[in-house]
């Protein structure tokens, strides 16, 4: 009985005796929820395209925050001294997304072309050591310390009646909308957008009808390289850029599993539950097994909803006749 | 016999006569000193800064001095990434070119060593982390962990909040939160913080943070439910910087905010900029880079282009903990040499110098750190007793700077708490502890 209240009435009594925490924890979550997004939507746009499994999209988001840093710094890649004009960040993060979309052509070169019809076990495999190269790179051509990043996003926090806001969370809120709807309109009303559908559905049938594949994966990979620059400049605010921001690729996983690898809109709605189911289970919950159980409840989440929809909340689902 | 397998057994044979000639160089010659470094994976920011400080003391001494008493050290790293597997791997590759000392570099390499260790008879130095109740000798006699241990630390920190709360009688009825790292190393401060908080009647909080630490939302939503007046951190790595943020961005009083020695270096401040002013953290030994010890690494090592890293950067805390470590290490080779008359101590020597340590201001004073803790080691005494000092960020001039005198810690309540966990230790794995006389 004990077990039960403490398990299943405590916790529930608590958010109902405490309201506003409640909303602020609830709050919380969807702001780490938009954060997990802006990594999980990297993964869906190459899996969109390509049905390329992207493993090294989290390193894609460090190595863009590196570069961003480097420019705004005046570092000098690879012998890192500090002699070169240092870029006002908005300038920065121009020459950065041009850097992208040069890895991008990069990696269409080097990586995917060679592989072109080959199983899509293989081009995961060679986006694992394209991940391994560009961590080594990045860390070749601008060093390895950490790194604080600041392009002026605004700090701080004030009260909403009870409850804490934090600005950050805010804008860093209003960036991931405002990339969506770009994204989504770029996908559902324009020419490329819809090449870039049709070649997800069939390589061989895209190729046939004179959609250009070569183009289409320079274009959605730079498009990914987008997305993992705005992550990098997001989680780098917070975190200062360092090796580990790689690993933020695990907590786009279970927004992954949870919104499917095909849906913009699931990578959105996914990270939000993510985001508000791990932190709800983390302040209530966790207590009783000693804390640290969001990264794995986070899982739990996702694996509920796939016990249900197992192509996702908005994933395609698939039906192979025999 | 065919000459095919003549040949292959001849070349077999060639190449074993040089290994074995390579080890007897190595052993008659030189002083073998390995180190398990992490310059790759998320905590390479830490470990990079760790691992120049051992290679540049190692350089110095053969640069400046010819050696120790005229025998050079040979240095040579092994990759860990920080990964406990790997770093038994390497102690495997490094034991059989006899080490003088094994630095884990790491908590959990630590506790797979110990018992490795103690077969092999090789030292193991474990500097401010590891297993705390291996500062017990008789029971842990290969293991030493001075100056100060985990436990100890935390007694200290207690003992500096309360002088600023007007004694340990004020601290009843405060709230401190200790965030920590969720792993053996960040856990180990969580018993004796919970005996002090028994006896000293505050309000105790744990908290923990998956590695790596990247997101801490919902840790600070607890804080900002339990306003704690204190906070006590043991992070590591980005861990401890997304801390600082968030600390920052939620106004909590970076003068209330106190980190270990493992979340104090100025990689930890940097992301945080003008948000981590004020923020405190404890340490082992005096931060800054302006020492004797300094001005000779530029002089010897950077000056001739065999710095393992950058000049402006050699007064940073973990570099100095990566001399400090080798300092210790080099002062137990020239006191074994002395006292066994041996050019290249063996391990038992080794343990014999390290259970003999009795570093006294003149010493310091000779070696270039004036002002770092004094401590004596004995056979039962593996910590050596030493107190804690405590540092605070100054963001504006970007360095660490002293705040407290060394703080004594609280030998009495934890001490009986290392008896219990390594008599604990020993009766599991059938171990008599030794006579300390």
């Amino acid at each position: 009985m004990e077990f039960i209240n403490l398990v299943l009435i405590a916790p529930i009594l608590d958010m109902a005796e405490y309201p506003a925490f409640f909303l602020e924890v609830v709050f919380g979550g969807l702001m780490s929820g938009v954060m997990y997004s802006l990594v999980a939507l990297g993964f869906v746009l190459i899996f969109k395209a390509s049905g390329v499994f992207n493993f090294a999209q989290g390193v894609f988001a460090l190595f863009a925050a590196l570069t961003l840093v480097g420019l705004m710094t005046g570092t000098m890649p690879f012998s890192l001294e500090k002699i070169l004009p240092e870029f006002p960040a908005w300038l920065a993060i121009i020459l950065t997304f041009l850097v992208m979309i040069g890895l991008a052509v990069a990696v269409e070169r080097l990586v995917l072309r060679p592989l072109v019809n080959q199983d899509q076990i293989i081009m995961f495999m060679s986006t694992i050591g394209l991940a391994f190269v560009l961590e080594g790179l990045g860390d070749t051509i601008w060093g390895s310390e950490v790194k604080a990043l600041d392009v002026g996003i605004p700090t701080g926090s004030f009260n909403v009646g009870e409850i804490q806001v934090q600005v950050f969370d805010l804008w860093a809120a209003g960036i991931a909308a405002f990339l969506v709807v770009v994204l989504a309109l770029f996908f559902q009303w324009t020419r490329t957008g819809r090449a870039l559908r049709a070649v997800a559905d069939d390589h061989q049938a895209a190729l046939s009808v004179g959609i250009p594949l070569k183009n289409i994966w320079i274009i959605v990979w730079s498009v990914a390289g987008l997305v993992a620059l705005v992550a990098g400049i997001m989680w780098g605010s917070k975190s200062g850029v360092q090796f580990s921001l790689s690993l933020i690729a695990l907590k786009a996983l279970p927004v992954l599993i949870l919104g499917g690898f095909t849906s913009v809109p699931g990578a959105i709605i996914g990270g939000l539950i993510i985001g508000v189911g791990e932190k709800v289970a983390e302040v209530y919950w966790g207590p009783l097994v000693n804390g640290a159980i969001e990264n794995w409840f986070a899982y739990v989440v996702a694996l509920i909803f796939l016990l249900f929809r197992p192509q996702g909340l908005f994933g395609e689902k698939i039906i192979e006749r025999v | 016999m065919n000459v095919k397998r003549l040949g292959l057994g001849l070349v077999t044979a060639i190449g074993l006569a040089n290994m074995v000639a390579i080890e007897v160089a190595i052993a008659a010659d030189e002083i073998f000193m390995p180190g398990l470094v992490y310059r790759t994976g998320p905590y390479a920011p830490n470990g990079i800064p760790f691992a120049n400080g051992f290679k540049d003391y190692v350089t110095l001494i053969n640069e400046r001095d010819g050696g120790v008493n005229g025998v050079k050290l040979v240095y040579e790293e092994c990759e860990t990434g920080y990964n406990t597997k790997v770093g038994v791997e390497c102690y495997e590759k490094m034991k059989s070119k006899n080490p003088v000392t094994i630095i884990p570099n790491s908590t959990g390499i630590t506790y797979q060593l110990i018992p490795k260790t103690a077969a092999d008879g090789i030292p193991l130095l474990t500097m401010g982390y590891g297993r705390t109740s291996a500062a017990v000798g008789s029971v842990f006699p290969w293991v030493f962990n001075f100056p100060a241990t985990y436990w100890s630390q935390a007694t200290a920190v207690v003992r500096f909040i309360a002088g600023k709360e007007g004694g340990l009688d004020k601290l009843k009825g405060k709230k401190i939160a200790h965030i920590y790292h969720n792993s053996a190393y960040g856990k180990e401060a969580n018993p004796t913080l919970e005996a002090l908080s028994k006896k000293y009647g505050f309000d105790l909080t744990l908290l923990a943070v998956d590695h790596p630490g990247q997101e801490q939302k919902a840790t600070w939503l607890q804080i900002r439910r339990k306003k704690p007046d204190w906070i006590f951190m043991s992070g590591w790595g980005v861990m401890n910087q997304v801390a600082l943020k968030e600390a920052a961005a939620q106004g909590f009083p970076m003068d209330r905010f106190i980190g270990n020695w493992w979340s104090g270096s100025e990689n930890d401040v940097a992301p945080a900029a003008a948000g981590a002013n004020g923020y405190i953290a404890a340490t082992f030994h005096t931060p800054g880079g302006n020492t004797k010890l300094h001005a000779d690494i530029k002089k010897h090592v950077y000056g001739k282009g065999l710095g393992a890293g950058e000049v402006d950067r050699i007064g940073e805390v973990l570099y100095i903990r990566g001399l400090f470590n080798h300092v210790m290490v080099v002062e137990a080779v020239r006191n074994a040499q002395k006292k066994f008359g041996v050019k290249v101590p063996n391990g038992e020597q080794m343990r014999w110098a390290y259970e003999n340590t009795n570093m006294t201001a003149a010493d310091w004073e000779r070696i270039g750190l004036k002002g770092f803790p004094e401590m004596k080691v004995s056979c039962n005494d593996h910590e050596g007793g030493h107190p804690v000092l405590f540092q605070q960020w100054d963001a504006t001039a970007k360095e660490w700077k002293v705040i407290s005198d060394w703080i004594p810690v609280m030998t009495d309540l934890v001490r009986p708490l290392m008896e219990a966990d390594a008599a604990k230790f020993a009766k599991e794995n059938n171990i008599t502890p030794k006579s300390c006389g």
